[in-house]
């Protein structure tokens, strides 16, 4: 069942347009990332559907049922920010109550819910106190408790772990998956961290621009990438993208750079009929093997020119067809500076894209 | 053999860690009396005693009797501490036919001050975290045109407010006086709240939407709370304003209705009889005492509240 349905939806400040006609269709208790760099959109859009700013077009449906000019707290949503937006004067159990005694919920149930959400998060010894004496990992509890007593079907959650340091988002990122499986709740969560994304998502909308430019599923996003905004936003190492040509060699299509060919027999081109043009030849600096043999598809000679150690991985930069080349190979089988390596990689793996659209070919 | 050596070793070793320790460590030692101290302290004393002197005068001739005025020493004390001249300015001096002393005019002030301050910093602070927070249609001409009216001179503007307050029959009261200073209030007061709101993070503000709170829910539960700083700002400035005010009081009220500032400056300059130089520094002082106790009192906050509404306004 639809639990979000955004259609059409369009938002402008003044002159600027936010969002363009967005579409997008959340299922019930699916987890939606919306990811993107920072000005996208994916900010606005999560305050559209909260109903925090008002469209300029569209509708937004939840549940089936038209909020797109309801006020938030009658949409049934609850929401996290990023700076947690605690109300600093009320304790703890104060801040969890506040909805709930705005909605006139009687003080037996509003108890029954504060335990419960208390309990999930485990901030049980936390109530009585102020959001100042807490640490930065317990605010943001205690902000997801404050959207959990809501009882409502739908979490949009905005940059919540931002704000954190590298550790305690790591613990909270687990945290807050554990959550969804246990609840089941449909969620929205916007973040600019792609690992956040990978990890949580059932789903990720790759936003730029004001358009949803893939929504996919993590795994598919990362193999097969539409664009290449898409391919070089996910991942880190970035992929590696060579500039070339596509052309015909011997009836079979391969693509050609300064002083290389790769032939591209195994690549599955995207439906449409191949035709000699300019490209761009994307391929992951993990899919690269370095002096793994010759057994592969492709493989040349290149010479080592950085060398960057990562703890359990380095990245090697070489040069391939002229342009900068990184290979991601375990740091126990690191080459140095100046060694002469073997490069070697399936073109099924690669992504190719028009040199001038940016498509996926 | 290895020992003289290793010994050797130890020894420079130990020397060195000596060294460390002979020479500059800990804190650096700071002189009480240097040139720079000296400077300072004797610079700020004298500024001191240059602003209090004026003070310190009024205070001790408004404790003497008049023959010991006469005499012109008005630096030495007191010789015979009388608190006479303080009773006088305060139940009987006269300014016209009135000889009930400044107490009529206090509470004049008082009656003043009380409402307008009220009445003009909740105006201003809900105007503030309207205009901060909800961002009504043409939110921005609005606040345009509150704040050029914080230019325009008072002086244009009086005679056009004696007909207003004619044609509303609130002329000479003191609630005409009430009203035209909870106007002139609005702008300085209305951009100090919008600043103030304008600093709290807007994300507290969604926040509050979400869980269902409505504009006067959030301006009560979540931003008044806050604001408690901007509140004493606004208040000191308004009390002291209003206090000090003359030019209004002066053109928009009676002689029975006039408040402190008119009626101190009516037995000042009075001209019939002796100068009472004691009666008219102890009316004065008591005139200056509320703004002063204000002051004193709220200092702190006072500072602590500009400070809050600078960073980040």
């Amino acid at each position: 069942m639809t639990s979000v349905l955004v259609k059409n939806l369009s938002l402008n400040f003044g002159a600027v347009e936010v969002l363009k006609n967005l579409g997008l269709e959340v299922a019930e208790g699916e987890f939606i990332v919306l990811l993107g760099p920072s000005g996208c959109g994916k900010s606005t859009l999560l305050n559209c559907i909260a109903g925090l700013l008002d469209v300029s077009a569209g509708q937004i449906f939840i549940n089936g049922k038209n909020v797109t000019w309801e006020e938030p707290k009658d949409r049934g949503i609850g929401m996290v920010f990023q700076s947690y937006a605690l109300y600093p004067q009320m304790s703890v159990e104060g801040n969890l109550s506040f909805g709930l005694k705005n909605a006139g919920l009687p003080k037996d149930e509003i108890a029954k819910r504060i335990a419960r959400a208390a309990s999930i998060l485990q901030i049980e010894p936390l109530l009585k106190r102020r959001p100042s004496a807490l640490s930065g990992g317990q605010r943001q509890r205690v902000a997801i408790g404050r959207a959990l007593v809501r009882d409502v079907d739908v979490f949009l959650f905005d940059e919540p772990l931002s704000n954190l340091d590298a550790k305690l988002r790591s613990e909270l990122r687990v945290e807050i998956k554990r959550l969804h499986q246990k609840l089941g709740n449909t969620m929205i969560y916007v973040t600019h961290d792609q690992i956040e994304a990978m990890t949580l998502a059932d789903r990720i909308a790759v936003m730029k621009g004001g358009l949803i430019q893939q929504l996919d599923q993590p795994q598919a996003i990362y193999s097969r990438p539409v664009n290449l905004f898409v391919a070089g936003f996910i991942g880190s190492p970035g992929m590696n993208f060579l500039n070339g040509r596509l052309e015909s060699r011997n009836g079979l299509p391969a693509f050609v750079a300064e002083g290389i060919e790769i032939p591209l027999s195994t690549y599955a081109f995207d439906g449409k009929a191949f035709a000699p043009k300019e490209a761009v030849f994307g391929m992951r600096p993990e899919h690269v093997g370095l002096n793994m043999g010759s057994d592969w598809p492709f493989s040349t000679q290149a010479v080592v020119e950085v060398v960057e150690p990562m703890g359990s991985d380095t990245l090697i930069w070489t040069r391939l067809g002229g342009q900068n080349f990184t290979v991601r190979v375990g740091s126990e089988r690191a080459p140095t500076v100046g060694d002469r390596v073997t490069l070697g990689f399936d073109p099924l793996r690669a992504s190719i894209f028009d040199g001038s659209s940016g498509e996926r070919l | 053999m290895a020992n003289p050596a290793s010994l050797c070793a130890a020894v420079t070793g130990a020397s060195a860690i000596a060294d460390e320790f002979s020479g500059p460590h800990g804190p650096r030692p700071r002189r009480t009396l240097s040139r720079r101290n000296v400077f300072l302290y004797g610079t700020l004393i004298l500024v001191a005693v240059y602003y209090l002197l004026p003070l310190y005068v009024m205070v001790v001739t408004s404790l003497k009797g008049m023959p010991e005025i006469r005499l012109g020493n008005i630096f030495s004390p007191p010789v015979e501490i009388t608190f006479e001249p303080w009773v006088k300015a305060w139940a009987q001096a006269c300014t016209g036919l009135n000889c009930d002393g400044l107490s009529r005019g206090f509470w004049n002030s008082v009656q003043i001050t009380v409402p307008s301050v009220i009445a003009s910093i909740a105006i201003a602070s809900v105007n503030g975290y309207a205009l901060a927070n909800w961002r009504f249609k043409s939110a921005e001409v609005f606040f345009t045109i509150l704040i050029v009216g914080a230019f325009i001179p008072y002086q244009v503007m009086i005679y056009p407010i004696v007909i207003i307050l004619r044609e509303i029959g609130l002329y000479g009261s003191l609630w005409g006086l009430v009203i035209v200073h909870s106007i002139f209030g609005m702008p300085i007061l209305t951009l100090l709240f919008r600043n103030y709101f304008a600093s709290v993070p807007e994300e507290l503000f969604k926040a509050a939407r979400v869980d269902g709170a409505g504009f006067w829910a959030i301006y009560f539960k979540i931003m008044l709370p806050m604001a408690l700083p901007i509140f004493v700002v606004a208040i000191i400035l308004q009390v002291t304003g209003i206090w000090n005010d003359f030019l209004f009081g002066v053109v928009y009220t009676r002689p029975d209705t006039y408040p402190m500032t008119v009626q101190l400056n009516n037995i000042v300059n009075s001209v019939q009889g002796v100068k009472e130089y004691n009666v008219n520094m102890a009316a004065t002082i008591l005139t200056g005492l509320v703004p002063l106790i204000v002051y004193f009192v709220s200092g702190k906050l006072f500072v602590r509240g500009i400070a809050a509404g600078a960073v980040k306004g």
